[in-house]
């Protein structure tokens, strides 16, 4: 967050830089180039009626809408985890600990497939939930549940050292001066996490707008009502549409694109604010 | 503060990509690398240490045969992309005609290259219900009526779900006589999808495990399978009026054969699978052989059933993608308007 002030003090800039943007052409920008040059063999009118196809537009809102719910639910209790295994100690710690890791480690597969046998209409939780007329598996909400489960880890990780760093002192002297549980909250505590909270939010999404494998298994899979941006990709390559699954391909790299640019706007401008007002 | 988030989400991308590693045999020009289907591992498994041992008997020669399985669109688009296998065994001819098609890897006459249209075995869809057939369904009729719920994979990413699709269109087209009447029927039939799994093993588990739906419809080799997973007895499997003949057919990657001088035991090894020991293990493994005096060896396993065959009754595969599973098509606009 040093940004402009330390420019050229430090020496090793032009090697640095020039490793920077080699390594990110290699391993990024050439890759990426390759979905709109794949895209560009299509005509601006079968490009048009790709991407605006009533299924792929469909799909756009199930990715997006659901990816940006999942990591708002984990914004908010990926911080209340983060909270609770860096404030308090508690018998088991550690295993919870070692547990938030779980949705990075295991094959997506595996989770979906999981999630599906405690979700369906047999399974443990599934058979409860039944009869009061709610269904997860097989339904937008089961593509939810999924996207919730895997971006977890990505807030609590990245909140988790801000907290550590986050002296408890400063909620000592807030409690001191006569703030409110609330305030000290809201005032002192979540200024200071936010960028990590957002960078959090941020990471998770991005993980659910490409997830694939665990959704797959619990979407059901329904044309225009289950079905995910990244199985409409699947479909057109199965079709040896090339050019068609890397034109929907682009349309949603542009759009996350888009909205991580946008989350990283107002990270800073909140990194900003926050440090005029303390 | 982008670039580094953009970089740290690329290493999770590059990290997450499934690399499929097929073991590269530069030396020996004894090898062959078959690259198959999904649902074709355990019958290779088989017939691969009988074709090592009739080559070793013939030749005098050591041979070794190499594996790949996938699905099958995506395998035929790893051999495109230039992974050097020496022969294909698909379920389904599109997949080997676009390899025809796009950098003529394989001869245009390859359906000529061996016996039954180079298609050593077929298989067919078939319903299986739970025990006793509890609603009563013995037809495709009975799959359209309303409140029936039936398991079926995915057309768009199965070729088990694209069979599934044009068998019903197939009885419908029949039965009704107009192309019409038969999208009615077919997307009646679909309305009562509830699920759709990206493959046939996951329409299986569907239908197996999660207790989903009142029929699966599926290939007949699915069947003995699932006797085998989930008990004898629970199952039943009933075959419609009419079904489609999914017919596996072969070739020889001549390009690749040609370059790595394999070619000679590519063919043998295709022969092999047309042989009568071949065609046995095919039929051990519920497949239909396309030897007629080796399917009436074993015709308490495969009942007679009437199908049609896609090139016959819908026109061929060429006509079938683009009237029926292109965007826009015949399917799209059954799902769209259920």
């Amino acid at each position: 967050m040093a940004g402009h002030s330390s420019r050229k003090v430090l020496p090793g800039f032009d090697l640095t830089l020039g490793v920077t943007v080699v390594y990110l052409s290699l391993i990024v920008l050439i890759p990426l180039c390759a979905v709109f040059i794949k895209t560009a063999s299509l005509s601006l009118e079968q490009l048009w009626n790709t991407i605006s196809a009533p299924r792929a537009v469909a799909s756009y809102r199930l990715s997006f809408g659901t990816s940006l719910l999942a990591a708002a639910v984990n914004a908010v209790f990926g911080f209340i985890l983060a909270w609770v295994l860096v404030r308090y100690s508690f018998p088991g710690k550690k295993q919870v600990d070692a547990l938030i890791d779980l949705p990075f480690a295991l094959p997506t597969a595996v989770a979906g497939i999981a999630l599906t046998a405690i979700y369906a209409k047999n399974g443990w939780i599934g058979q409860h939930l039944e009869p009061l007329g709610i269904k997860i598996a097989f339904t937008p909400t089961g593509v939810l549940v999924a996207l919730i489960f895997i971006g977890l880890p990505f807030v609590v990780r990245t909140v988790q050292p801000v907290l550590e760093d986050l002296d408890a002192e400063y909620e000592e002297a807030a409690a001191s001066l006569g703030a409110t549980r609330w305030q000290t909250v809201t005032r002192v505590v979540l200024p200071a996490v936010l960028p990590a909270l957002t960078t959090g939010f941020a990471l998770a999404f991005a993980r659910g707008v490409g997830e694939y494998g665990s959704v797959i298994f619990i979407a059901g899979n329904m044309p225009l009502i289950s079905e995910i941006t990244p199985l409409i990709i699947i479909t057109k390559l199965e079709q040896y549409d090339y050019a068609g699954a890397t034109a929907i391909a682009a349309v949603m790299l542009v759009i996350s694109f888009a909205l991580l640019l946008i989350i990283n706007l107002l990270q800073a401008w909140s990194a900003r604010h926050g440090r005029r007002a303390t | 503060m982008l670039m580094r988030k953009l970089l740290g989400l690329t290493g999770l991308a590059a990290s997450s990509l499934l690399i499929l590693s097929v073991t590269a045999f530069a030396q020996a020009p004894q090898s062959l690398l078959n690259v198959s289907y999904d649902l074709s591992r355990e019958l290779y498994k088989d017939i691969n240490p009988a074709f090592v041992a009739h080559w070793k008997a013939k030749t005098g020669n050591a041979i070794a045969i190499n594996q790949s399985h996938g699905g099958s669109s995506k395998q035929a688009g790893s051999i495109i992309g230039g992974l050097e296998a020496d022969v294909v065994t698909m379920n389904q001819s599109p997949d080997i005609d676009i390899l025809v098609e796009r950098g003529g890897l394989v001869s245009k006459d390859w359906r000529k290259a061996f016996p039954f249209e180079a298609a050593p075995y077929s298989t067919t869809t078939v319903f299986i219900v739970r025990k006793g057939n509890p609603k009563g369904l013995k037809d495709w009729t009975d799959l359209a009526k309303p409140g029936i719920q039936v398991i079926v994979p995915n057309p768009k990413t199965s070729g088990n779900g694209r069979y599934t699709y044009l068998a019903a269109w197939g009885f419908a087209l029949k039965s009704s006589g107009s192309e019409a009447g038969a999208k009615d029927f077919v997307k009646k039939l679909f309305a009562n999808v509830p699920v759709l799994d990206g493959g046939g093993r996951g329409a299986t588990t569907t239908f197996a495990q999660r207790e989903i739906g009142d029929v699966l419809v599926t290939f007949e080799n699915e069947a003995p399978a699932l006797a085998k997973e989930f008990g004898e007895g629970k199952f039943e499997v009933i075959y419609p009026s009419l079904s489609v003949e999914a017919s596996a057919p072969v070739a020889i990657i001549e390009k690749v054969a040609d370059k790595r001088k394999s070619r000679d035991a590519a063919k043998a090894y295709l022969d092999f699978l047309f042989s009568a020991e071949g065609q046995e293990i095919i039929a051990k493994h519920n497949f239909r052989p396309s030897d007629p005096a080796i399917l009436a060896r074993f015709k308490d396993r495969f009942p007679p059933i009437k199908s049609f065959r896609v090139e016959d009754l819908l026109g061929g595969w060429e006509k079938v993608q683009t009237a029926h599973f292109a965007d826009g098509a015949n399917y799209d606009q059954i799902m769209a308007g259920r």
